[in-house]
């Protein structure tokens, strides 16, 4: 080992000696995983970040990042690891100030597509306005069994991102103040994350084809946020898509949601690759959709502030809550028939025929 | 050849009011069943159209036979199980692929015969099984993967053979006699399918039974088009085979996937889950190809079904009852932790109806079931 990580293929991989903790493993950060990334406080390369201590409550908020392929149309792991701790800062309502960043590479990693998640990752925090202040990298050996039979998994990298934000003041999103008579909002197109990341591994091609929505959403809510309409509750609609995050204000609150098929913002490529692979929309993972009650009156001037905002250029009230009881959310189908949407089982299994 | 929804809507109104009693039309395929749901159309049909699911979704008509032998390769050490992700879960006599899996058997899913062929490929020191389920339409890819592994040499790979034919089944809800099942008006013909088999493969169900047929498109606007024309045929008194669908689906099909399927497979009786034997309507390896026969490689023993007494599922497929008429359904067995196939698979009847009609008439007894458990 001379400190090179040549692979016999004349390819640079993540060794396992990347790990250990000696000169490969400063290298590894000081040439691949810091320039990308860095600011004033993470090079000091410190044990740990000072930040400042602002007024008011902090946010505090962490996520692991284990998609495969590590990268897809629209994005990649690390536009996905920066953008989903945002949104979680984001929908609390809060600013984010930092974040964190921990990195377990799979020893075998190309170092290219470690090169290109870390630039994506530094990209996107400059478009957040945020800074990778303090992280870590482990290596661990190649596992052979998971990679099994899938090209797309052969070698990993998994992301973990914490991040803290500063609360906004005088802002009250809490599920307990949804009420009936409030409007469901959603931010634009849905669907897209789950089904470019399922297209791809199921190696179907689409006329045109299905991108990841991943972004932060941090700038868009805080336009939402500056104005007054009365807005109760945000949530970002990640894994089991829009049905998930009803259903938890349904259970939650205990009210009925109707919602209405043909207010809800798809774009006629995710349907299509949906309807391909037998999945319902509404529950297919979104990376950079957030759902937003507002109170009735409310409705024309917290979509007029998402439209207003490239990432909320398609916008829609897609139903309102309900007393009804038993508390179930409901859609109002295109043909004018009415469903129940449930809650996603777990894994999204594609359809036989 | 589909009109506007609410057109569409007020003539199947009015050709229901004409045929004046209740009719029935059997929807046979499971991708129909579930988009019914999705779209809502049930609570949109007029109140004396009654839909009935048929046998048409893979996962629900595979024997549990097939299941336990699929688990017993599974448990083998250097084996490995390719199968399609809506097999994972359903319930053998103990266990399922999933709960196998997470205790560490290679279970693998893929979602083409292919993808199967590959991993075979890529692993010559193990044997790579291929869980082939499916009508029609799946069964060409699986003869296409025996056909190379044959040609390339690729002695790892073995087919346990699930395969199933639509039409014989369609049949024998026709011409076995049970006292509890409905009376049928007609079939709305499963698309997918058809695309394979062609719309003529109907003309026994036309000519044998005097049953209207209608080919029809998994959209709302393209399944309405289907019941309209079918209760057209009914209204009027004759039974034709209609094609509703034929920017996909031509008369004879596509002939290259038929003539592969004659070819690597021979059409034998088979053992449909909770209905049991249909005569001539499975597949099994053609002599030449029968080295690629899972049973034949791992001597497997192939035993009974023994389904939970209490499960319907077999009922559910033949319209006898619907799911929330199951005493377990909504219970014991719901898509979390399910007992009978149709609530596992994600085009089974039951789960469909658990899933997306909890809010329609009928099934709030089993709800409350749910919520009293």
């Amino acid at each position: 080992m001379t400190g090179s990580s040549e692979s016999g293929h004349g390819e640079e991989r993540v060794l396992l000696a990347h790990g250990g903790g000696g000169e490969l493993m400063h290298q590894l950060i000081r040439d691949h995983i810091v320039p990308p990334i860095n600011n004033e406080r993470l090079a000091a390369l410190t044990d740990g970040a000072m930040l400042p201590n602002p007024q008011g409550a902090l946010v505090f908020t962490t996520d692991s990042y284990v998609v495969t392929p590590l990268e897809f149309p629209g994005g990649d792991i690390g536009r996905l690891a920066v953008a989903g701790t945002v949104n979680d800062l984001a929908v609390m309502g809060a600013t984010p100030l930092a974040l964190s960043l921990a990195l377990i590479l799979e020893e075998g990693l190309p170092l290219e597509v470690l090169d290109r998640v870390m630039v994506s990752i530094g990209a996107t925090a400059a478009e957040v306005g945020v800074a990778v202040v303090t992280g870590d990298t482990k290596v661990i050996e190649r596992r052979h069994l998971e990679a099994e039979g899938n090209p797309l998994v052969a070698n990993g990298l998994f992301i973990n991102t914490t991040g803290v934000g500063r609360l906004r003041p005088a802002v009250s999103l809490d599920v307990g103040r949804i009420e009936p008579g409030d409007a469901v909002l959603v931010n634009g197109p849905i669907a897209e994350h789950g089904l470019a990341i399922m297209s791809l591994r199921n190696g179907l091609e689409f006329e045109s084809v299905v991108r990841s929505d991943a972004a932060p959403l941090n700038s868009l809510v805080a336009v939402l946020l500056d104005t007054t309409a009365d807005v109760k509750f945000l949530r970002d609609a990640t894994r089991g898509g829009l049905a998930e995050v009803l259903a938890d204000i349904s259970e939650t609150r205990g009210v009925s949601i109707q919602i209405d098929e043909h207010q809800i913002p798809i774009t006629p490529a995710t349907r299509h690759a949906a309807e391909m692979l037998g999945l319902d929309p509404l529950t297919v993972a979104n990376e950079g959709k957030v759902v937003c009650v507002v109170s009735d009156e409310s409705v024309s001037m917290a979509l007029a502030a998402l439209r207003s905002h490239p990432l909320g250029r398609h916008a829609a009230c897609i139903g309102n809550v309900t007393a009804t009881q038993p508390p179930l959310v409901e859609l109002r189908t295109r043909v004018g028939g009415r469903r129940v949407v449930p809650r996603p089982y777990g894994e999204e299994l594609p359809r036989i025929c | 050849m589909t009109g506007e929804i609410p057109t569409l809507l007020v003539e199947l109104e009015a050709l229901c009011e004409r045929i004046g009693r209740r009719a029935q039309f059997m929807e046979v395929c499971g991708t129909h069943t579930v988009s019914v749901f999705r779209n809502g159309i049930r609570p949109i049909l007029p109140e004396n159209l009654r839909l009935v699911s048929g046998p048409g979704c893979p996962v629900c008509v595979t024997a549990q036979r097939h299941i336990d032998a699929a688990l017993d390769i599974a448990g083998r050490s250097g084996v490995m199980v390719a199968t399609y992700g809506d097999m994972l879960r359903v319930p053998g006599r103990s266990g399922s692929l999933e709960t196998l899996r997470a205790a560490g058997a290679r279970v693998r899913v893929v979602n083409s015969a292919r993808a199967a062929l590959q991993l075979a490929r890529e692993h010559p020191d193990c044997d790579v099984v291929f869980l082939a389920v499916g009508f029609e339409t799946t069964a060409p890819a699986t003869a296409a993967i025996v056909l190379e592994a044959e040609r390339d040499g690729v002695d790892n790979l073995s087919i346990l053979m699930c395969h199933k034919l639509v039409v014989p089944a369609m049949l024998m809800l026709l011409e076995t006699r049970d006292p509890g099942r409905p009376g049928l008006d007609g079939f709305l013909c499963p698309g997918h399918v058809s695309v394979i088999i062609g719309a003529n493969a109907y003309e026994p169900i036309v000519e044998r039974h005097a049953k209207p047929c209608v080919v029809a498109g998994f959209e709302a606007d393209q399944i309405l088009t289907g019941l309209v024309h079918l209760a057209r045929q009914v209204a009027q008194d004759r039974a034709t085979l209609e094609n509703v669908y034929s920017a996909v689906v031509s008369a004879e099909g596509n002939t290259v996937a038929q003539k592969l399927v004659d070819r690597v497979f021979t059409v034998v009786d088979t053992v449909w889950r909770q209905l049991g034997t249909i005569p001539q309507s499975g597949h099994e390896l053609a002599p030449p190809y029968r080295r690629f026969d899972a049973v034949q490689r791992f001597e497997l023993m192939i035993g009974e079904d023994e389904d939970h007494p209490k499960c319907r599922c077999g009922d559910v497929i033949q319209g006898i009852v619907e799911p929330w008429e199951c005493t377990l359904c909504g219970s014991r067995c719901t898509p979390r932790s399910p007992v009978g196939p149709c609530m596992v698979s994600s085009e089974g009847t039951c789960a469909a109806w658990y899933k997306y009609g909890r809010n329609l008439p009928g099934y709030s007894a089993c709800a409350e079931k749910e919520t009293g458990s």
